[in-house]
């Protein structure tokens, strides 16, 4: 009958009551809609660094990530890759080579990192294909079915991963394509240090060009296949300088780790919060910084609900009085006035993530285009200028716990003041 | 048999801010189950603080109340409050019902704080209303009653927690004459019927004229205890 009581009097001042409902539905899908928007643009960095970049796991020799020398291969790679692609949670592994050269077309010159890859084995590893925009997917997805139109107008100017027959095919990114004034067939020479300490060198043709949201990534990194590779660095197609794993359980990222070490002690097995600690900070400070964005907002509010239960208390001394008087205990009073702000404040923040969880639902499908205004700030960090808002339900439960916090921490003082109230003197005020 | 004993009841109200004012000044009184009471006097006199102190809203500076031959003043506040709860009845000036609630739910809400079952509270306040007149009115909220109608369901709440008195202070201070009348015949007729015991603190003649015995309350003294058995 308590709860009840106080959701009715909740209504007993519809227009106040609902001013504060609107003003914390608001705040609500303010902040969440706002949270949702960076989760959404985390997640999906991540997601592109785990899928494109990096994956879950990586295994190096000791030096190699601080040092990149050529000569730092890994023991027995293929013993590697059949160890991990045996462990609980691994979609699959695969070696790479990892070598850091440069770059040259006749336009200009730059450093990259190349890796030697079995392109076959990499897509099980990797989404990257995905980004290069194959000229047959592509003509199917523009519906074109004439050969000599695809052949005109797509294949020269798309590429395909690793789809074509040329010699010594070689897949790069964007950005370094723009850099270098690289288009697909067009001819670059990779220059290095071999392991037999020569400098040596090999032209390849550009056979696909990748599109990511990180343009660092794009103009750092190319890929090769690895026997092409290898003879160049004077390496056997076996040699790897780095072990690649994509988990199909990313909880079960620790225990592979575990295994690996106990397995292979004297390499190193790193996660992907290790290789990109940038990503893997702003991940883990973006919920604490969604938390601490509505704890503000809330707190604003609670100001406000704070000066509603006051106005509640003092407007119902006599009808306290009374309450006492007839034999209501002080902490059911209490209780009463406590329960009528939180929910006040549940109401409107219902209200609030129903609105947030439809909006933020629209939107993560249609997505919010910013590449007119910040495209190039947005993916010189790595992150995509369309953003995709997305919120977990955690999140939600969250914020209904702060908001019954809130509620209480609000209605606290104003119940307090009930408390103080002696009956007589109550009841006998106008 | 009594039921309230008061024995050289003081009250002295001091701030410390201005001078103390003694608004009870050594009252001995007795109460008998059954009674129909009224207690009158000027305004000032302390008829309505005795009331408070009666129902345990305000505590004594000196002397004793005994419920029941329980001291009021050896309980803890806690206590006070279930005592009330459980052994008074408040009927008051302004009414003060829930104006949230219906009638039905004003009346079953004490009987909701005393932990009664659904089923039970919810027969008795239907009786108790049925007992007031207010059959065909149990659903409407207290806005929609007039003052009268008010009342009875304030005096329908107050016998709802069966209490073993009725403290009713200025009852019918608000009511019109017929409301007034109806009230009190209401109440009487309780009195009659079902014994219950009825203490009123008024101005009010009307009530003077059923009660059975006067008190005269003056500058914080009782100036006279009279039995009028014949009303």
């Amino acid at each position: 009958m308590i709860p009840s009581l106080s959701w009715k009097n909740i209504w007993r001042n519809k227009v106040r009551s609902l001013v504060v409902i609107a003003a914390m539905t608001f705040g609500i899908f303010g902040g969440l809609f706002t949270s949702a928007i960076y989760k959404g643009m985390s997640d999906r960095r991540v997601k592109e660094a785990l899928t494109k970049e990096v994956a879950h796991i990586q295994i190096h020799d000791p030096k190699f990530i601080e040092n990149p020398e050529i000569g730092l291969t890994l023991p027995d790679p293929g013993g590697i890759v059949r160890f991990a692609e045996g462990l609980p949670g691994v979609k699959a592994a695969t070696d790479r080579l990892k070598i850091v050269t440069m770059i040259n077309s006749s336009a200009a010159s730059s450093g990259v990192t190349v890796y030697g890859i079995d392109p076959d084995k990499e897509k099980e590893v990797s989404e990257l294909y995905t980004s290069v925009y194959d000229s047959l997917i592509l003509a199917d997805k523009l519906k074109l079915t004439d050969p000599a139109l695809i052949g005109t107008y797509l294949k020269d100017s798309t590429g395909s991963w690793f789809g074509g027959s040329q010699r010594n095919p070689i897949v790069i990114g964007e950005t370094l394509a723009r850099k270098l004034k690289l288009k697909i067939n067009s001819k670059v020479v990779l220059t290095f240090q071999s392991a037999d300490g020569s400098l040596t060198g090999g032209s390849y043709r550009v056979c696909g060009i990748y599109r990511l949201e990180n343009n660092a990534f794009e103009e750092m990194n190319v890929y090769v296949r690895k026997p092409d590779l290898a003879s160049l660095a004077a390496l056997t197609s076996e040699d790897a300088h780095e072990v690649t794993i994509f988990m199909n359980d990313p909880k079960k990222v620790g225990s592979a780790m575990e295994s690996i070490r106990a397995e292979y002690p004297d390499l190193d097995v790193m996660d992907w919060k290790t290789l990109l600690p940038d990503v893997a900070m702003l991940n883990d400070l973006l919920v604490v910084s969604m938390i601490v964005i509505m704890v503000i907002i809330l707190a604003a509010l609670g100001f406000g609900i704070v000066n509603t239960m006051l106005m509640v208390v003092l407007e119902r001394v006599k009808e306290l009085g009374m309450l006492i008087a007839v034999g209501m205990n002080k902490l059911r009073v209490f209780n009463m006035i406590i329960l009528e702000s939180v929910l006040l404040c549940l109401t409107g923040a219902i209200a609030g993530m129903g609105i947030s969880a439809v909006v933020i639902e629209i939107f993560n499908k249609q997505g919010i285009d910013l590449t007119a205004y910040a495209q190039k700030g947005m993916e010189a960090w790595g992150y995509s200028a369309v953003m995709y808002p997305n919120l977990s339900w955690n999140f939600y439960l969250i914020v209904a716990a702060l908001v019954v916090i809130t509620g209480i921490a609000a209605s606290a003082y104003p119940a307090w003041k009930a408390l103080k109230l002696n009956p007589a003197d109550a009841l006998r005020t106008e | 048999m009594n039921i309230i004993e008061i024995n050289n009841l003081v009250k002295i109200y001091d701030d410390r801010k201005s001078v103390p004012v003694t608004a009870i000044n050594g009252i001995d009184l007795n109460f008998k189950e059954s009674e129909f009471t009224t207690i009158v006097g000027p305004s000032g006199s302390g008829k309505t603080t005795l009331l408070n102190m009666l129902g345990g809203l305000d505590e004594p500076t000196s002397g004793k109340i005994l419920i029941d031959g329980v001291d009021l003043s050896q309980l803890k506040s806690r206590e006070v409050i279930d005592f009330r709860m459980r052994n008074i009845g408040f009927v008051f000036q302004a009414y003060n019902l829930i104006p949230v609630l219906t009638a039905l739910e004003n009346v079953e809400f004490i009987m909701h704080l005393q932990g009664k079952p659904k089923a039970e509270r919810l027969q008795r306040a239907k009786d108790l209303l049925v007992q007031v007149g207010l059959e065909d009115r149990m659903n409407a909220r207290p806005g929609k009653l007039s003052g009268g109608q008010q009342q009875r369901v304030a005096v329908a709440r107050a016998l709802a927690s069966k209490p073993k008195f009725i403290l009713a202070d200025e009852p019918t201070a608000n009511l019109d004459s017929k409301s007034a009348e109806t009230l009190l015949d209401i109440m009487e007729r309780l009195n009659h019927e079902e014994k219950i015991t009825f203490i009123f603190s008024t101005h009010d003649a009307r009530v003077v004229a059923k009660a059975h015995r006067v008190i005269t309350v003056e500058d914080g003294q009782v100036k006279s205890d009279e039995d009028y058995p014949e009303h």
